[in-house]
């Protein structure tokens, strides 16, 4: 067989997305006919850079959900002879049911590069919103209090908080990250503080709004507690009893790091809009009302702080998904099999200048999800601004 | 302003001590010892042996009482051999173990010893320094410039069609991480079998088999040449741009709405006179301090560049010593970095005050 040509790998590839243009071609028809139903997610529907960003973002979105369908090959399994083949090569031993062709070539140890990309955004999309909104979580957890309250408990957060900004990034990864450190306690009992936080930060959440009606208080911030602990139990100490949450020690050291590097901007940003709101009439209204404090900051101040947090939201997941792209590059804290983009990028490194396809692929691929998420992001920072 | 000055100083120089005290704790788990321990005495000694060599290089002390040691406020470890030379922290330098002073840490000026370049500390971090200063130094006049260009000629019509592209380019430069960037520069532009090189050749402007720029910049340390530093300097610079000429453009077309400009527009001053006299002064406040604070986000790139490019700075030395987890370099390098990290804050707020009238005057 010969080797394709780019139109032929082109095509090739468009058919193979093709669950990806359906949930695309359906999400944007309905998005767009019900789009004044929708609030600010139907107003990102008028304007050209957001909804280039959220067409980019949905694609690798839909990517990562359907990727067992788009792969051509086990991202896993190495093709005979097909060690840095170019691009379009034909399989050199082809055994019953397998995909003729390496789309975008195959890499040093011979496995297909189109199919680990794929598979690739199936990783990052798993770690990286999670861990955003984690972030945001104790961010805000932190932060609201902080400048509601003020005083010393603003100027020992501040302090921390700065501390750890000022710690290099690249330092703390290689510092936090290592084979070494996972053998000991440090990233669990991190994990223990920094997931406690969302649980806690849910219950006062509910406890603050329902504390009137104790009945009502009960069963939520119960549901709240039994859902929350639950999950709490699996992934930061990986035991629960159900098995369905889990971390692998790799994958809690990296969560660990990223969500401990992200946490403090989150904090600093929270704190200067709540510094801003609680100076409004509202607040003082609801002061007057008598309401307690934590109402205030959960159900006065932070939905009136959402239009820069859910901005700052995007972008929080395209930078993590830069700093986990480059763990990876740096090989901390991902087993050498795994196909996330970061460590893909690093295995073709060493052969860049003569098969540069290895590195391309996932290269392009990290830079087309950030520069969609960071579209979409200025899409709705400037809805946002006309209401 | 001195009472601010010392104020900020002594936080400094608390933020300092903690974060040295983490990096020494980090690097000095009991795991991270064997490591060591095996990299430097050959990777199959046994448990017995890890703990004698540990015990000979003064790893045996309790941490609180070596950090205090590399602090210089205890008195470093000495040590007996059986056949009575003695060693210690402080007579690796000196000739006679008995001259040997008896503290010696950071408040003496001693930085200690690398394990992975078996030198002076100081000296690899200073020579290395300044191979990192030639690479931001050309950041810093490539990106600034650039960045400011940028972001004045999009906010001065906000809404135009310069600034929809400009800002689009911009969003894009800050999407994309410099392991993104550099790989792409290689493959298009330093490689001799794809890329832009080998269609050069083939129209006769290149010589046959070479690349017009150089992937590898350590032939840079000797003579900085622009086929050589132009990859690394653009991959740093392009990430850092983005954000810097976003900021600019906010504040500039913050001040294009301002009523002492549209007092300017109907006194009839030109448009070009308007945006050079009285906007891009105003505009450039808010700049000063992002320049100024982006300063050291660039060390995450100045790592990834140098390992990229392997040209052998400040960055490729904190690569080496994490990997080979050369406590004493690690600690120094992690200092060097925390000080210029608040320097930088530091000169941004100082900056701010004096560079804002409202502030200043008040």
């Amino acid at each position: 067989m010969d080797p394709l040509g780019w139109f032929e790998i082109l095509g090739r590839m468009a058919w193979q997305f093709m669950p990806v243009w359906i949930a695309l071609i359906v999400t944007f028809t309905l998005s767009i006919a019900f789009k004044r139903k929708l609030g600010l997610y139907g107003k990102l529907f008028d304007s050209r850079i957001g909804m280039v960003g959220f067409f980019i973002v949905a694609f690798w979105l839909f990517t990562a959900f359907f990727a067992d369908y788009i792969i051509t090959h086990n991202p896993l399994s190495q093709g005979r002879g097909m060690r840095n083949a170019a691009p379009g090569t034909p399989m050199a031993r082809l055994a019953e049911g397998m995909y003729e062709y390496y789309l975008l070539g195959g890499d040093t140890r011979a496995r297909d590069v189109f199919s680990r990309a794929v598979m690739g955004a199936r990783e990052v999309l798993t770690i990286a919103p999670f861990a955003a909104m984690i972030s945001f979580m104790i961010g805000i957890s932190l932060g609201l209090p902080a400048g509601y309250i003020g005083g010393r408990l603003d100027t020992g957060l501040t302090f921390v908080a700065n501390l750890v900004l000022a710690f290099p990034v690249i330092l703390l990864f290689f510092l936090l990250v290592a084979p070494e450190i996972q053998d000991t306690a440090i990233p669990v009992s991190m994990a223990g503080v920094l997931f406690l936080v969302p649980v806690l930060f849910f219950m006062v959440l509910v406890n603050s709004r329902f504390h009137t009606q104790p009945w009502k208080r009960n069963l939520y911030v119960g549901l709240v507690l039994a859902f929350g602990l639950w999950a709490y139990s699996g992934l930061a100490f990986n035991a629960d009893p159900l098995g369905f949450w889990g971390m692998s020690p790799n994958l809690l050291n990296v969560f660990v790091a990223v969500v401990f590097v992200n946490a403090p901007t989150v904090f600093r940003i929270v704190r200067g809009i709540t510094l801003d709101i609680k100076t409004r009439d509202y607040v003082a209204a609801a002061q007057t009302r008598g309401e307690g404090p934590w109402y205030i900051m959960m159900w006065e101040i932070l939905p009136n702080a959402r239009g820069p947090l859910i901005v700052d939201f995007c972008l929080r997941i395209g930078y993590t998904t830069i700093l986990l792209g480059t763990l990876g590059f740096f090989g901390l804290g991902v087993s050498p099999e795994s196909p996330d983009w970061g460590s893909t990028i690093n295995d073709g490194r060493s052969v860049l200048r003569s098969h540069p396809h290895l590195a391309l692929v996932p290269a392009l691929s990290l830079m087309s999800l950030v520069l969609g998420l960071n579209l979409l992001a200025d899409g709705l920072r400037e809805e946002s601004l006309k209401d | 302003m001195l009472l601010f000055l010392l104020r900020r100083i002594g936080v400094m120089l608390l933020t300092a001590l903690c974060l040295t005290f983490v990096v020494f704790y980090l690097t000095n788990l009991p795991a991270k010892l064997e490591t060591l321990a095996k990299t430097q005495a050959g990777s199959r000694i046994s448990d017995a042996e890890v703990q004698s060599w540990l015990a000979r290089n003064g790893y045996d002390a309790p941490m609180l009482a070596r950090y205090g040691e590399w602090l210089g406020v205890l008195p470093g470890w000495t040590r007996e051999a059986e056949d009575g030379t003695l060693t210690g922290r402080c007579m690796r330098d000196v000739e006679d173990p008995a001259m040997a002073p008896a503290r010696c840490g950071i408040f003496q000026g001693y930085l200690g010893q690398s394990t992975r370049f078996r030198a002076p500390v100081s000296e690899v971090i200073g020579a290395r320094l300044g191979a990192t200063g030639w690479l931001m130094l050309w950041v810093v006049i490539v990106m600034v410039p650039m960045a400011l260009i940028v972001g004045v000629l999009a906010g001065m019509r906000e809404g135009s069609r310069t600034d929809r592209s400009l800002s689009t380019f911009a969003i894009a430069s800050t999407a994309t991480p410099e392991y993104v960037s550099g790989v792409v520069f290689i493959a298009l532009l330093a490689s001799t079998t794809v890329g832009l090189s080998p269609l050069l050749s083939s129209w006769g402007w290149l010589p046959e088999n070479t690349a017009l720029f150089q992937g590898n910049a350590r032939s840079a340390l000797d003579q900085i040449t622009f086929w050589n530093f132009t990859l690394p300097v653009m991959t740093i610079a392009l990430y850092g741009m983005g954000y810097v000429a976003r900021i600019t453009r906010a504040s500039m077309t913050e001040v294009m709405t301002q009523q002492y400009i549209r007092t300017a527009r109907l006194k009839g001053v030109s448009f070009p006179n308007i945006v050079m006299r009285h906007a891009l002064r105003n505009a450039l406040i808010a700049p000063f301090t992002v320049i100024m604070l982006q300063i050291p986000w660039l060390l995450n790139g100045v790592v990834v560049v140098e390992v990229l490019f392997s040209y052998p700075g400040f960055g490729w030395v904190l690569f080496e010593a994490a990997v080979n987890n050369d406590i004493e370099l690690l600690l120094a390098a992690s200092m060097v970095a925390v000080v210029v990290v608040l320097l930088t804050q530091l000169i941004s707020d100082v900056g701010y005050v004096f560079l804002n009238p409202r502030i200043r005057i008040s």
